[in-house]
């Protein structure tokens, strides 16, 4: 853990309002997923990672929680924001693959994110330096072969560099995890592998803190059980905030809900 | 070119930067550079999805990554890697599949690549190289080393006349020389027309060519090519690839483009993945009349026509 201040309850707040402003004012949805990675995302970049550590979004349709982050950390700015989705924009639907220095890989096709991680943290480690890689990935891309091939990878060349995120919030595009392609709980399948494996409340600030300052002996899973739509009770478990974009009306109940005490 | 290879890579894995994936192939031709170049020479496992990617990690931090497996491993199945990760970031990773074409002949077409480089150059920034003699190896492989750009090689296995001095490897080469047919090869094949094609008479001899490099936007024809291209009524081109995306069409866009008209022309070209029968590379050329003997049927038809 670095030395960075802890963010404050008002600071995820306040990002949660920019993500939720941003997808308004571009019309665009996925806000669900964006929402159960956020607070995550925040400590990870506010708290974790040092300048030269990297990050790999394998829930690339989380963009925009990773925009938000960003511009918490100064590194990109209002106008940036407002150009999301757009014509003639870097911050695409899904990250982009030039033009953000934060950003290493364009992805959004699920499963790229950790084989990309193990390959990075697998270069730091061939290196000789301990520089940090964090993935985060969807509960529902545990169902890409791809994952599996690469964590089998990553345990096998022992990348204890590389923690991974699963986002854990039980809902994917068309239903719930459990009802799709039930690996029911997660975690028991994994914890099969050589991994230190931690399952934390993916809101909680302090669990994360917790969960990414423990000691590493080997590649590190923190399995965040998250809500999708997180902070807006509206949103909250439900599968079609995957996709809808807000009205107007529902923004500004969104942003009351969050400012109330 | 297993031989071949290996020796390349022994040679440049001096270069501390450099590291070698392998889709768990290799035995019995690449345990020299496994043995020279230590915990940089990665057994990726039967997993190619995660080899590309890793490869692709690898490359960001400024690794210079070959990846090697058997042609359609290396290709389709991480097709989707190869796209998102490597070419869609113009990451210089450098892809080896072995057994391009037929190449792996009786073990069926699961193992066949006959679609291989006109897939690959679909994407952004992709080049790639198909070594017609084992001699060529060396050079290939310091070429493709020194791109900027991601490439695929596809191997092959040198089949030069007995006794043939071999050119020294250029992307382009002409082979045969007469007042025949301009023929244009691609990949190893062109070795059994060598033959066949010396043994005519000058008047009829085609000018037989090889490339060696592509796509033909980063390797255009030579000077020496055009002419006789522009003098000659007829062009033939033989390559072990499927006809759609093939080198074929796409020389026919080019020179289209160049307004470089061809009067006559013939394709032959990889007919099918599956035939009645399973066979030898030779067999299955002989199926897609691919072979020496085909080709000369068609040149003399071309002639004649």
């Amino acid at each position: 853990m670095n030395t960075y201040t802890r963010l404050t309850d008002k600071e995820f707040r306040t990002a949660r309002k920019r993500l939720l402003q941003m997808h308004f004012e571009s019309g665009v949805g996925h806000i669900g997923g964006n929402l159960s990675a956020l607070d995550a995302m925040l400590i990870v970049f506010h708290e974790y990672l040092h300048d030269i550590d990297k990050f790999v979004l394998s829930k690339g349709h989380a963009a925009g929680a990773l925009y938000t982050t960003l511009w918490s950390m100064g590194r990109l700015q209002d106008q940036d924001l407002k150009s999301f989705h757009k014509d003639n924009t870097l911050l695409a639907g899904h990250p982009p693959a030039r033009g953000i220095a934060d950003i290493a890989f364009a992805t959004g096709s699920l499963g790229h994110g950790l084989s990309l991680a193990a390959g990075t943290a697998l270069a730091f480690k061939l290196k000789g330096n301990d520089t940090q890689v964090v993935c985060l990935t969807s509960d529902g891309e545990w169902q890409e072969g791809s994952t599996w091939e690469a964590l089998i990878f990553a345990c096998h060349h022992h990348l204890i560099n590389l923690t991974v995120l699963v986002d854990h919030n039980n809902l994917q595009g068309f239903g719930s995890t459990s009802d799709v392609a039930s690996m029911s709980p997660l975690w028991n399948r994994l914890q099969g592998f050589d991994i230190d494996l931690q399952v934390i409340d993916g809101h909680d600030p302090d669990a994360i803190r917790a969960a990414l300052a423990s000691e590493k002996q080997r590649l590190r899973i923190i399995v965040l059980r998250t809500v999708k739509g997180y902070g807006v009770s509206f949103m909250e478990n439900r599968m079609e905030w995957h996709y809808l974009p807000l009205t107007e009306d529902l923004f500004r109940m969104a942003i009351e809900e969050i400012e109330s005490p | 070119m297993r031989k071949q290879l290996c020796d390349a890579l022994v040679a440049r894995a001096v270069k501390p930067e450099m590291v070698f994936l392998t889709g768990d192939l290799g035995f019995m031709a690449l345990e020299p550079l496994q043995s020279v170049m230590g915990q940089r020479f990665i057994n990726a496992g039967v997993a190619e999805q995660n080899m590309i990617s890793v490869a692709a990690g690898l490359t960001r931090q400024n690794f210079e990554v070959w990846v090697y497996s058997i042609a359609p491993f290396c290709y389709a199945r991480p097709f989707e890697q190869i796209r998102n990760d490597i070419a869609f970031h113009n990451l210089p990773v450098k892809l080896i599949g072995n057994g391009g074409g037929y190449g792996y002949g009786v073990m069926g077409p699961t193992h066949h690549a006959i679609e291989d480089y006109g897939v690959l150059l679909t994407l952004p920034n992709m080049s790639v190289y198909v070594p017609v003699f084992d001699e060529d190896m060396d050079v290939v492989i310091a070429r493709a080393g020194i791109s900027p750009r991601p490439a695929y090689i596809r191997m092959g296995r040198g089949e030069p006349p007995k006794g043939y001095k071999v050119p020294a490897y250029a992307p382009w080469r002409q082979l045969t020389c007469g007042s025949g047919p301009v023929v244009i090869a691609v990949g190893p094949l062109a070795g059994a027309y060598i033959e066949a094609f010396e043994r005519l008479p000058a008047e009829y001899r085609p000018n037989l060519w090889i490339v060696s490099e592509l796509p033909i936007e980063r390797n255009p024809l030579p000077a020496e090519l055009l002419t006789q291209l522009e003098n000659s009524s007829c062009l033939c081109v033989a390559e072990e690839h499927v006809r759609h995306g093939g080198f074929g069409s796409d020389l026919l866009l080019h020179l289209a483009d160049k307004n470089i008209g061809v009067r006559r022309f013939r394709h032959l070209y990889a007919r099918a993945h599956h035939f009645d029968k399973y066979g030898s590379q030779k067999f299955l050329r002989q199926q897609s009349a691919l072979d020496a003997d085909s080709m000369l049927a068609v040149l003399k038809g071309l002639q004649h026509a």
